[in-house]
């Protein structure tokens, strides 16, 4: 067991990952990869979830390491459901992402993980927040993360407008995922992407076969 | 710290004080020609799979310490509750204490709400704990059964991350496993079929990993009930002993006999006398 940790600064199952969240007019959509690896040479696992369902309208991705990752986002999740039931109503998506904030900034020796917060709350519709692995906050209108999101900074830059269509953001999303799990050794597997909006949450999972297809390859 | 044993009882669950000795012996032990003695490893090959009707474990039973081969017939398929059990890859005291903890407390909990365990309760469980402590309790594992929600198998690292897979292998010997799971698995597979694909990747693992040998255990758990076939399969290679080791009472003559007798006095003696009003 010991030969698959050497090389990873992260110790046990990493989610070397793309994870990405994009608002649009009226939603937000929240992707990921789905592969696990340890030490940069081993997938563990195919098929992992790193979408969370922290409530009914929030969803939270992780990166980092897994076991950190799980732990926090159990942890969050009761705290917002806590939250939520003091305050009889559903709990802001700043709320939720604070909450985040807080365990990862005060663990921040102990922990290796970073999320995106994605959601949808009523009073300012569809947000995006990341929270970086020391505990930084930043709401912004859309966010990648994970290692695979070096080699997307241009594209999601370049090709990103705020105010999109629902089609246009799906296809803004696929295609990051699809360029980032190109080129990146630890992303892979299939592209899972959530979308959230005032009347509810759908789930769409494209197979890596079914993703779009660049120049190279 | 051996003496305060004797006043008053330890907190329950792990202690690592003996970490920070271990850490200090080993720094005078530097250099000398005796080393640290290594923990019993079961450097191992087990699988999981679950089929149509539950799910199907399998281990082989080697355990070694350093290139000693400790235990021949070690069980790495541990029980958890009467629907769920656990195999357990990694350092074999870790593996052993950790489900022996969670199986008690899930007895308690049974107890507690009149409810049978399931295996997600299981694994979340795990999880907290084997977080807790960072990694230093060296255990990889693979939890299965059958509950009321249908049949599940789950995996949960040393470091506290769990997944749900329909099929797995863990071990020095999971990359051969793995190889033979990844080729044959199919989803709703009979039982008999799971068994012999269970047994195959074991096989396997024996076969092409050194720290996993001898027999192969399997466990199947089902709606109606858990069949735990230890061993499902021994190892071809037995070696039969030469000559016996016991020994005809009066091998040995006796020269001399001289019986002394233990002289005991009453030093002091209570009486407490029991209520039971």
């Amino acid at each position: 067991m010991d030969r698959h940790y050497m090389d990873s600064q992260i110790k046990g199952v990493s989610t070397g990952t793309t994870i990405l969240a994009v608002t649009f007019n009226g939603g937000v959509i929240i992707g990921s990869d789905s592969r696990a690896s340890m030490g940069g040479s081993y997938v563990s696992s195919k098929t992992i979830n790193k979408l969370i369902q922290v409530h009914d309208r929030i969803f939270c991705c992780i990166s980092g390491s897994l076991a950190d990752a799980q732990a926090v986002t159990k942890t969050a999740k009761f705290q917002i459901s806590l939250h939520s039931i003091q305050m009889d109503s559903p709990p802001l998506v700043k709320a939720a992402a604070s909450i985040l904030k807080e365990l990862c900034y005060n663990n921040k020796e102990e922990l290796q993980a970073g999320f995106i917060t994605a959601g949808w709350d009523k009073k300012k519709g569809p947000q995006v927040y990341t929270v970086a692995l020391g505990g930084m906050l930043l709401n912004l209108p859309f966010a990648i993360g994970g290692s695979g999101s070096t080699y997307i900074y241009g594209y999601t830059d370049a090709k990103f407008k705020p105010d999109m269509s629902r089609e246009e953001c799906l296809q803004f999303a696929t295609n990051a995922l699809a360029l980032a799990m190109g080129r990146d050794n630890v992303s892979g597997g299939v592209a899972h992407l959530v979308v959230i909006t005032e009347g509810g949450v759908e789930h769409v999972v494209i197979p890596g076969d079914k993703l779009p297809k660049f120049n190279d390859e | 710290m051996a003496l305060s044993n004797v006043l008053e009882t330890p907190p329950s669950g792990f202690n690592f004080e003996n970490v920070l000795r271990n850490v200090a012996l080993e720094g005078l032990l530097e250099g000398a020609h005796n080393k640290a003695p290594k923990p019993m490893k079961t450097g191992t090959t087990i699988a999981g799979v679950v089929c149509k009707d539950g799910v199907v474990l399998g281990a082989d039973t080697r355990a070694t310490s350093g290139e000693v081969v400790a235990d021949k017939m070690c069980a790495k398929i541990h029980y958890i509750a009467p629907n769920i059990y656990c195999c357990g890859a990694g350092t074999a005291a870790d593996t052993e204490k950790t489900t022996d903890l969670l199986s008690s407390n899930l007895t308690i909990f049974s107890m507690d709400s009149g409810r049978n365990p399931r295996v997600v309760m299981a694994a979340n469980i795990l999880q907290d704990m084997l977080f807790r402590y960072r990694g230093q309790i060296g255990a990889h594992l693979i939890l299965g059964g059958v509950d009321c929600t249908g049949s599940h198998l789950y995996t949960v690292g040393p470091y506290g991350d769990i997944d749900k897979v329909p099929y797995l292998a863990m071990g020095s010997g999971d990359l051969a496993a793995l190889g033979i799971l990844e080729d044959r698995f199919k989803t709703n597979m009979e039982l008999e079929e799971a068994k012999e694909l269970v047994r195959d990747a074991i096989h396997c693992g024996i076969m092409s990993d050194l720290g996993s040998g001898n027999n192969i255990d399997i466990c199947v758990i089902t709606k109606q009930g858990v069949d735990y076939i230890r061993p499902y399969q021994e190892s071809e290679f037995k070696y039969k002993r030469q000559r016996r080791y016991k020994y005809n009472p009066g091998t040995t003559p006796i020269l001399t006999e001289k019986i002394v007798p233990l002289k005991m006095e009453v030093v002091q003696e209570t009486v407490q006398r029991m209520d039971t009003a």
